[in-house]
């Protein structure tokens, strides 16, 4: 199952955390360094799965934010590399070309695509327009 | 799509992060979220109600506060009335702050149920599709007992859309792994399985998860899903392109789904229908040749996505481990990736053909790929992929290129990641053995691994080189030859001398006729490293010493020179001072015939588990080392095959520990020393051989050698890591139980043993619990409990032997009935052992029977309490002992200890209302012996006076003893 999904900048800022495993606060922080400084410091030559602690990190890069997933064993690992793909596809289509800002701004907004995608820590939906559904009707409620 | 714009038009919210952003250090930052924290609380607080845009706005930028990593302790109500709305908006968010910032045993839950309740109730599927996210996410167990009767009906229901569907599924995941036992099985389970054939895509990928975790659990109940899941599959498989629409992903058709219906068929075994196996053949077939197709899109999406599927399906594969052809196909379809230019392909290839490795359908096909493999080592830029290039050498090694990878994986070492150089000098050392012909080969490869790793080697990897050195006589010469050269090095690592030293202590006579390794060049030779050496090397050197006045008595007289000498028999540390004492002793006193029975050479180890390969499981976990069995069935038919059977000598029989026979090298040892049975405690050991008493000698002679594998080595690390070793100084452990009955007695890596016990009069019954901690079976699990010497007529101690195997992670109960036939002091011993991994376990622990355990408390007046205590005035029958207080002097805490000791505690009886006065009755079976007793606590100085008096001078001596170590 994936354990956590983390947005994370290239100066270590957390932009987005989300936990499918209880992980108290204060060992979410140093959790969090941890897992950006093992992501951080790797070269493009390198692979995008690391090795830690008893699971694995699956990250990809877009421009200075990253996204990384800690997943258990029972996992597939490009297919968790997609899936982080998928859902910055899905922030592409929502957002018009996402930034950082649209993240941090709406950040309600990104945690309901999230929950479309991913529930209790598995995935649970990969088509584009149904995850968007519930978001699109809450903004016609909004506009109306 | 509607246009986003930034903040959504939340002013607040938008100021507030760009203050964050431009906040310059962590204090500027902390002290402006304190602020916005103090204005938020204030605003809920307020008296104006507020609107849902504005509370929107708040719990938004609580939100963020929260993920900056600063707890949050309110705004909970709020969330919990937002949810409780009936605006989606406002909906919405309530559930997203509980989803975000509630854990599962927060109080507000049965508020949240409240909410939940309702909107899964309402119909409307997307206040419902929020109450299940909800559930999913926080999934508390109070939850589970509020919902798991309605969820499987929604899931299951005929009406209900496929979106609430698809959270029902995971809602029910979520239960199932918070509060299995809430979850009812039944009727749902079959038309869950159903979902598999739903026409909603969504719907499947939901309930491929729940079905797969289910079945993971309940594999028969969930059976029909593989035939289901293998028609799914092949639906999707041979679909075009366009068929799936939007679960299409750059022309991979349902890629998340496919790769989680071939994680489902992974909880069986294959399918045993003809029809459903052939079908999954097919399908498996059509992945496999899809590889080889030309891509539809050049995009690396495209790619990623379909090799999602294939290495899933690889897994699958491999997980039947039944079909050749296929095994071959992937086998050759890794070896592709394996120079892919795309670093993700290698390193999953590498990782998969590493259990690819260890079908024998596919073995020699692995093999194919040594020398790409080897290449990879060299050449990988990332260290995690050249740590699964070593782990696929490991895997693909046998006889054949056994001598190759090895060699390739020393190369390797010498510039190896500091990260990964113990675990390969544990992967070389084992293949070394694993696959040695010719044991000179063997011993080379371990000297070279001390050489360029030494630092890397550990304790096992130089023990088990001396342990087959020990064991085989063909390279006993080669072995002494080749350290003799090695250790010229003018610098060599020191486990290069420990091996050196232990090796030529024992066979350094079958080079000593070549005048280039005379005996004294030898002695030089290990000398001359002498003072460069830790503690426990030169200890090992001195035993090296000693057996060197054995082996060569031209050289005694230099060798007692240097024991002689102030820096060794005046040095700091206790342990080379007292070997030095005792070795020079020896060599002064004894005669020829008894130092050649005591330093004899060691007597050929017992075959077992090699300690090394023990280290790698618990580095690695047993998964990932995965020929672990077959290691160990192969080297044990290569030591059996290929040397006379082991004979133990005869004086290793008569020794005093069974564990130390089996123990190589101090492993066994601190035990022996602090052995609860007196007659083999080190500090006896020499004085024994004096004593003329031939007996005497001949079991001290294994002991000698055991002393000279260096003792105290084993007593400060090894001991921590063996658990075989642990004899326990009990009287610590039995002072724990004086005033209690239950506990943990013992613990160590391997067992737990737990005590429970009542007492009654003379009589008491123990129940011991052994835990067994490990998840491998003890075999030969036998106890026996030791009443020794005066002990044996004093306690009567009747027992059932337990079960002779115990599960990895069971638990055996054993049931001690106990009699007291008159009062005692020692504690009876008990002792276990048992085979766990091939090598037997052996310890022993006091049982904390004590006699206050027989009290039976007396309640008597102040004026009966003085006229008994007149009555004991014999100066014998009363024991006073004044102690220290070892803990805080906590009146509470003293009356529950004095209660716990089995003396009914006499309030009002002493004129000074701080001292404490109990009175009992000790049962024995013979006599009745009846206690008084006087505690008087001084708090100035920290000291209590403790005053016994019974009718039996013994009894007040033992309760004394043991009730003063309490305080």
């Amino acid at each position: 199952m994936i354990k956590f999904f983390l947005m994370v900048n290239k100066q270590g800022q957390t932009r987005l955390s989300k936990y499918f495993e209880h992980v108290e606060i204060h060992k979410r922080t140093s959790l969090e360094a941890d897992v950006i400084k093992s992501c951080l410091s790797r070269t493009k030559d390198e692979c995008s799965f690391v090795e830690y602690k008893d699971f694995k990190l699956v990250y990809r890069q877009y421009a200075a934010l990253f996204i990384v997933i800690g997943v258990d064993e029972a996992e597939n690992e490009l297919a968790v590399y997609e899936l982080v793909h998928n859902f910055v596809e899905v922030l592409d289509k929502y957002f018009s070309r996402v930034s950082e800002l649209d993240i941090m701004f709406n950040l309600d907004k990104v945690h309901i695509i999230l929950d479309e995608m991913i529930l209790n820590g598995h995935i649970v939906e990969t088509n584009k327009s149904r995850i968007l559904a519930p978001l699109l009707v809450l903004d016609k409620m909004v506009e109306s | 799509m509607p246009a986003v714009s930034k903040g959504d038009g939340m002013r607040g919210l938008a100021v507030f992060i760009s203050d964050i952003r431009n906040c310059k250090s962590k204090e500027a930052e902390i002290k402006r979220i304190n602020k916005e924290l103090a204005n938020i609380r204030s605003k809920f607080k307020g008296d104006k109600a507020l609107d849902g845009y504005s509370k929107k706005k708040y719990v938004c930028k609580l939100l963020f506060i929260f993920l900056l990593g600063h707890d949050i302790d309110f705004g909970h109500m709020e969330a919990v009335n937002l949810l409780s709305s009936n605006r989606y908006t406002e909906k919405q968010i309530g559930y997203l702050f509980i989803s975000v910032l509630v854990n599962s045993n927060s109080e507000l839950i049965r508020l949240i149920n409240n909410g939940i309740k309702n909107d899964l109730a309402s119909r409307n599927p997307t206040f419902m599709n929020l109450a299940l996210h909800c559930i999913a996410n926080v999934g508390s167990r109070e939850m589970a007992e509020a919902f798991t009767a309605d969820i499987p009906k929604i899931l299951v229901a005929g009406d209900t859309m496929d979106s609430v569907k698809q959270s029902a599924a995971l809602c029910l995941l979520r239960l199932n792994r918070t509060s299995p036992d809430l979850v009812p099985m039944g009727e749902w389970t079959s038309r869950v399985v159903h979902l598999l054939n739903d026409q909603h895509l969504g719907v499947v990928t939901a309930a491929t998860s729940l079905i797969t975790t289910l079945a993971q659990k309940n594999p028969e109940e969930f059976k029909t899903s593989v035939s289901l899941a293998v028609s799914r599959l092949s639906r999707i498989v041979t679909s075009a392109s366009t068929d799936l629409q939007d679960y299409t992903y750059y022309f991979v058709p349902a890629p998340w789904l496919s790769v989680k219906l071939l994680r489902l068929l992974q909880c069986y075994p294959p399918p045993e229908e003809g029809a459903v196996r052939g079908r999954l053949t097919e399908c498996l077939e059509t992945i496999l040749n899809k590889a080889q197709e030309p891509p539809k899109s050049k995009k690396v999406q495209h790619s990623n996505a379909k090799n999602a599927v294939l290495f899933e399906a690889i897994s699958l594969i491999i997980h039947h481990d039944s079909e050749p052809n296929l095994l071959v196909r992937a086998c050759n379809q890794l070896g592709q990736f394996l120079q892919h230019r795309e670093t993700n392909l290698r390193y999953l290839a590498l990782e998969s053909m590493c259990t690819l490795a260890s079908s024998e359908f596919s073995h020699e096909a692995v093999k194919t790929h040594i020398e790409t493999v080897i290449n990879a080592l060299k050449t990988e830029r990332d260290v995690s992929v050249r740590q699964r290039a070593v782990d696929l050498l490991y895997a693909m090694c046998d006889r054949s290129n056994a001598q190759q990878i090895v060699a390739e994986m020393l190369n390797y070492l010498e510039t190896a990641d500091y990260s990964i150089r113990e675990e390969i000098v544990l992967k070389v050392a084992i293949l070394a053995e694993k696959y040695a012909v010719d044991y000179t080969w063997y011993v080379d490869t371990i000297l070279n691994l001390i050489r360029i790793a030494g630092d890397y080697v550990s304790e096992e990897v130089w023990y088990r080189v001396i342990q087959i050195v020990i064991n085989r006589d063909d390279v006993q010469g080669y072995s002494a030859k080749t350290v003799f050269e090695a250790l010229q090095a003018p610098a060599c690592h020191e486990n290069l001398v420990k091996v050196g030293g232990y090796i030529l202590g024992e066979f350094g006579n079958l080079i000593a006729g070549d005048p280039r390794s005379s005996p004294l060049i030898q002695f030089n030779l290990l000398h001359s490293k002498f003072h460069l050496c830790s503690v426990p090397t030169r200890a090992l050197l001195l035993s090296t010493y000693i057996k060197f006045v054995n082996l060569f008595p031209e050289i005694k007289a230099t060798i007692q020179d240097v024991l002689r000498s102030d820096s060794q028999l005046r040095n700091a540390d206790v342990e080379l001072q007292q070997r030095a004492v005792e070795y020079l002793r020896l060599s002064c006193i004894a005669s020829t015939d008894i130092l050649a029975t005591v330093l004899e050479e060691m007597p050929p180890f017992p075959e077992r588990e090699s300690s090394i390969l023990t280290k790698l499981k618990k580095k690695k976990g047993p998964g990932k080392v995965p020929d672990m069995e077959e290691t160990k069935k192969e080297r044990n038919s290569d030591m059996n095959g290929s040397t006379e059977p082991v004979s133990v000598n005869s004086s290793a029989v008569t020794m005093s520990t069974p564990s130390s026979s089996t123990d190589l090298l101090g492993l066994g040892l601190a035990p022996v020393l602090n052995s609860v049975a007196p007659a083999s405690a080190g500090g006896s050991l020499l004085v024994d051989v004096f004593s003329d008493n031939s007996p005497a000698v001949a079991s001290l002679a294994p002991s000698a050698e055991e002393n000279f594998s260096s003792p105290r080595i084993g007593s400060t690390d090894v001991v921590s890591d063996d658990p075989a070793a642990a004899v326990h100084d009990a009287d610590e452990l039995v002072n724990k139980f004086v005033c209690k009955n239950n506990g943990v007695l013992f613990e160590n890596q391997l067992m737990q043993i737990g005590l429970k016990s009542e007492f009654r009069q003379n009589l008491g019954r123990m129940y011991i619990f052994y835990g067994n901690k490990t998840s491998t079976q003890f075999l030969s699990f036998s106890t026996a409990v030791i009443c020794q010497d005066a002990l044996k007529t004093q306690l009567n101690i009747q027992t059932k032997q337990v079960d002779p195997a115990v599960d990895g992670g069971a638990q055996v109960q054993q049931i001690l009935n106990i009699e007291c036939v008159s009062d005692f002091v020692e504690a009876p011993i008990l002792n276990i052992q048992f085979r766990y991994g091939g090598a037997l376990q052996n310890m022993s622990v006091k049982l904390p029977v004590t006699l206050n355990k027989f009290f039976q408390p007396t309640e008597m007046t102040s004026q009966d309490f003085f006229q008994r205590w007149k009555q004991l005035s014999i100066p014998q029958q009363e024991v006073q002992k004044i102690f220290k207080a070892k803990h805080p002097m906590d009146t509470e805490v003293t009356k529950a200890k004095i209660i716990g000791f089995g003396v009914a505690l006499l309030d009002m009886v002493d004129p000074n209302p701080s001292n404490f006065t109990g009175a009992g009755v000790i049962h024995t079976k013979n006599i009745q012996v009846g206690c008084l007793l006087r505690l008087e606590p001084n708090t100035q100085a920290q000291m209590y006076r403790l005053t016994l008096r019974t009718s039996r001078e013994t009894v007040s001596q033992r309760l004394c003893e043991l009730l003063s170590e309490q305080f």
